[in-house]
């Protein structure tokens, strides 16, 4: 077998910090090969703040600010996007929102130029806000389809309760319950610099970034930074009764919060679990069995609280067996970790440590999270040496130490699940 | 960037697009085996032969795929569609002997019973997945509508019927046919030593023969429904697929075309966009092109409430007849077309998108073309050409489908 990539290949180093006055965080990375450029904004408004009778006003408030902003209606704003060739996306988490977007390098600031007036200078108008609705209110219809997307969001409502647990694309009757002014106050509310991140990679240079961004972002002001909330899991287990072909099972217990100095064993344990085609699960349910085409284990971080979630779909008559070789299969952890298995583990994370920096899309979005988590950027070279420190000895004495414990089971299919093992 | 091409002895051809500064390598095989070369006997064996491929070889069992494909650390992955199977890893350059003896290596599957009954469990679940899944099964209906009994109809998985059916000698007999030297082209782009890849593989195909392939199945379609519906009880939305004739892969009009489609019905900012989806009248709605050797598809796919289907269907037919009387503007082109060149570039940057760009071009056309003359090709769509494209989208007769939980829709 060849070398694994060296710490050379993967050290980043090429980036800075650059805090402004009224508390926005800039995070910069230079990828000069690149021809390309992309920022993630993440911002400290999620679908916990919102009052409990208007579930999805998160989401409405950010569609609003993307119809109408500065200078530029909705359709302008689309259009004045579209021209420069920016691909866009958003997103509502649990603690914050989210928008990105990636361009060819010298549409950077003419890009940051209209996000800075989304952001700062939304016009909320209110003949948009019923298109706003309706739109929400197909997605939740569509979401209605989707019965794997349908059995997470029950697992997280069990799982973090009625505020954490909540679902980014709201309620039917909290979306009909929404006024502009709801829109207007939560966003006076929770959008501000301070606790916002603005996290930019690609072919950059660093001065002319801070002076631009100084310049579009510099008046902003801030009355209020939040912390992170400390968030529960419950131990619990649901059924959705349904006439599908296929059981849907999802599980989640606790796996180390991501500030934690073990969460990379705790993440190393997930993997060997269930990541990759010679994974534990993927070998004993898939390989072995045949009993499920999807099945895998991977890591759920919201705020301080980490999970480990198992998902696999799997014809009706054969789902007692499979949740019963899943849970066997995550209990043998406990019995040994294979110097094989870690092998390929580490091979794995260095590859795709290499991989990360052929996308500032992925650059600039991992930067945003360490910041939002850690306060600090991780250098690449500080996860290879983690990784690479790990032994088998050390990942069995985890497994031991955080047996499953706090579990949360969500089935969906036509009848509940016997489960054989305690959990 | 550099193009590079051999073809060995035994007809493999072998292509790559060359980028040293690259940091990683893809690398894959394209074997011309599909839905299309399948009879009624034997449907779903391309797709079941795909899985089959990582069951282990005489060299390796089937665990030891997949832990050398997890060592190997990248990403792989593989996909059947309807003219072709194809097998990738995408990994650093240390590790590109090892990927290619892989993926070569599992070219050449040990095609166990044992193994062959395991993964028909496999495949039948990734059936009822499907079945479950929106638009539940709506495409695959509407090729069926649309092509009749032309095998671009044949479903790519298959059915519960014909994959319970097969037999391992069947597939053996598919595999021993279409799996020849000469219908398979390993791609390669990234940080690729060319020279070392065709030493490598001339050694481990030496014993590959090639096989007298009989030609394409270029049937006329003779047969086609205008309208099609499935009554899917455990649905909630009401999923309507139109499909009409477009450019095959040849086609140089393909360029217009696509931006046409992008501009009538693109899913952020659109004719289709302003008029339905921006006002929440509808969760979805958009145009796609595909391809293939012979035929090219346009398909319209709409989704929403059961109860508004009719009427945004309605709608949605009005905003694309009324490009007759209004034709795409001036700038309705530049927007459209700096998205797409936009995309086309960024999505460049990476040796994983260029595999696919590069290895479908060589395939299906036996050409290669470089970046620049793709972002070219679509800069370069004029006005009249992008409006050609539009009017005959707007005349274009098609095939409507309709799946969810309402039958009886009358779709015009």
């Amino acid at each position: 077998m060849k070398p694994i990539p060296t710490n050379e290949a993967i050290r980043s180093g090429n980036v800075h910090v650059h805090q402004l006055a009224n508390g926005l965080t800039l995070l910069m990375e230079r990828m000069p090969r690149l021809r390309s450029a992309a920022f993630t904004f993440m911002l400290p408004a999620g679908t916990s703040d919102e009052p409990p009778h208007l579930q999805g006003l998160a989401g409405i408030v950010l569609e609003m600010m993307q119809r109408g902003a500065g200078e530029r209606t909705s359709r302008q704003l689309v259009e004045s996007l579209d021209f420069i060739g920016v691909e866009r996306d958003s997103g509502i988490a649990t603690l914050h929102s989210s928008m990105s977007a990636a361009m060819i390098d010298e549409y950077l600031f003419e890009t940051l130029s209209i996000f800075a007036d989304i952001i700062l200078r939304p016009h909320f108008p209110l003949d948009q806000l019923e298109d706003s609705r309706s739109t929400a209110l197909q997605e939740l219809a569509a979401l209605q389809d989707d019965a794997v997307q349908r059995c997470f969001i029950r697992l997280r409502e069990c799982r973090y309760g009625n505020v954490y647990g909540r679902n980014a694309s709201g309620s039917e009757d909290g979306i009909e319950s929404i006024e502009l002014k709801d829109i207007q106050e939560f966003y006076q509310q929770y959008f501000h610099p301070s606790g916002s991140i603005l996290s930019i990679a690609g072919n950059i240079e660093f001065d002319a970034t801070i002076e631009k961004i100084e310049h579009l972002f510099g008046t902003w002001t801030s009355t209020s930074h939040k912390t992170l909330p400390s968030i529960p899991a419950n131990r619990a287990t649901s059924h959705i009764d349904e006439e599908t072909s296929q059981t849907q099972i999802a599980i989640a217990y606790d796996a180390v919060p991501y500030d934690d100095e073990k969460y990379y064993e705790s993440r190393a344990l997930i993997n060997i679990l269930g990541d990759g085609m010679s994974s534990r699960l993927f070998t004993e349910v898939r390989e072995k069995r045949g009993l499920a085409y999807s099945v895998s284990a991977s890591p759920q971080s919201i705020g301080t609280r980490s999970s480990t979630v198992i998902y696999a779909g799997t014809t009706s008559a054969r789902a007692d067996e499979t949740l019963d070789v899943i849970l066997s299969t995550v209990q043998s952890l406990q019995t040994g970790i294979s110097e094989d298995e870690l092998r390929r583990l580490k091979a794995r994370v260095k590859t795709s440590l290499v991989f990360e920096q052929e996308s500032c899309n992925a650059r600039a979005s991992q930067n945003a999270t360490d910041w939002f988590y850690l306060n600090r950027i991780v250098d690449r070279s500080e996860v290879f040496a983690k990784v690479d420190r790990l032994n088998t000895s050390v990942l069995l004495q985890h497994a031991n130490n955080f047996p499953m414990k706090n579990v949360t089971l969500v089935t969906l299919g036509e009848r509940p699940l016997k489960v054989s093992h305690a959990i | 960037m550099q193009f590079r091409h051999h073809r060995l002895a035994n007809g493999l051809d072998i292509v790559a697009e060359v980028d040293d500064t690259a940091l990683s390598i893809s690398l894959g095989y394209y074997v011309s085996a599909g839905a299309r070369h399948e009879t009624a006997g034997n449907s779903g064996v391309s797709h079941f032969l795909e899985h089959m491929q990582f069951k282990g070889t005489g060299q390796r069992s089937a665990e030891q795929v997949n832990r050398e494909i997890d060592e190997l650390g990248g990403n792989s992955n593989a996909y059947t569609s309807e003219d072709q199977t194809v097998y990738y890893l995408h990994v650093i350059p240390e590790f590109q002997s090892q990927a290619a003896d892989l993926l070569t290596d599992i070219m050449r599957p040990s095609l166990r019973d044992s193994d062959f009954e395991t993964e028909r469990k496999v495949i039948l679940e990734e059936i009822a997945m499907y079945e479950d899944q929106p638009p539940y099964g709506a495409i695959e209906l509407s090729m069926e509508q649309f092509y009749g009994n032309h095998p671009l109809a044949n479903r790519i998985l298959g059915s519960v019927e014909s994959v319970g059916r097969l037999s391992s000698t069947e597939m053996r007999s598919y595999h021993g046919h279409h799996y020849a030297a000469n219908n398979v082209c390993l791609v390669a782009t990234g940080a690729v030593d060319f020279e070392a890849l065709i030493k490598q593989i001339e050694r481990a195909t030496e014993e590959w023969s090639s096989s007298s392939l009989s030609p394409q199945n270029y049937a006329e379609r003779n047969e086609q429904k205008r309208f099609g519906e499935h009554v899917v009880p455990i649905a909630s939305q009401q999923y309507v697929v139109r499909l009409q004739d477009g450019p095959n892969r040849k086609s140089p009009e393909r360029f217009a075309w696509r931006l046409a489609a992008n501009a009538i019905g693109d899913d952020g900012g659109s004719r289709l966009f302003w008029a339905l989806v921006d006002t929440g009248l509808v969760d979805s709605i958009g145009l796609f092109a595909q391809q293939f050797d012979d035929h090219g598809i346009i398909a319209t796919l709409m989704t929403c409430t059961p109860e508004t289907a009719v009427q945004n269907w309605e709608k949605g037919s009005e905003v694309i007849r009324s490009i007759k009387t209004e034709p795409l503007t001036q700038h309705e082109l530049e927007l459209v077309r700096n998205r797409v060149c936009a995309s086309v570039i960024l999505a460049a940057e990476r040796p994983s998108n260029r595999f696919f760009t590069v290895g479908n071009g060589w395939v299906s056309r036996g050409t290669y073309e470089t970046l620049t003359q793709t972002v070219e090709n679509y800069a370069s769509v004029t006005l009249d050409q992008i409006n050609a494209a539009a009017q005959q989208i707007a005349d274009g007769v098609g095939t409507v489908t309709s799946v969810g939980p309402t039958g009886g829709l009358h779709f015009s």
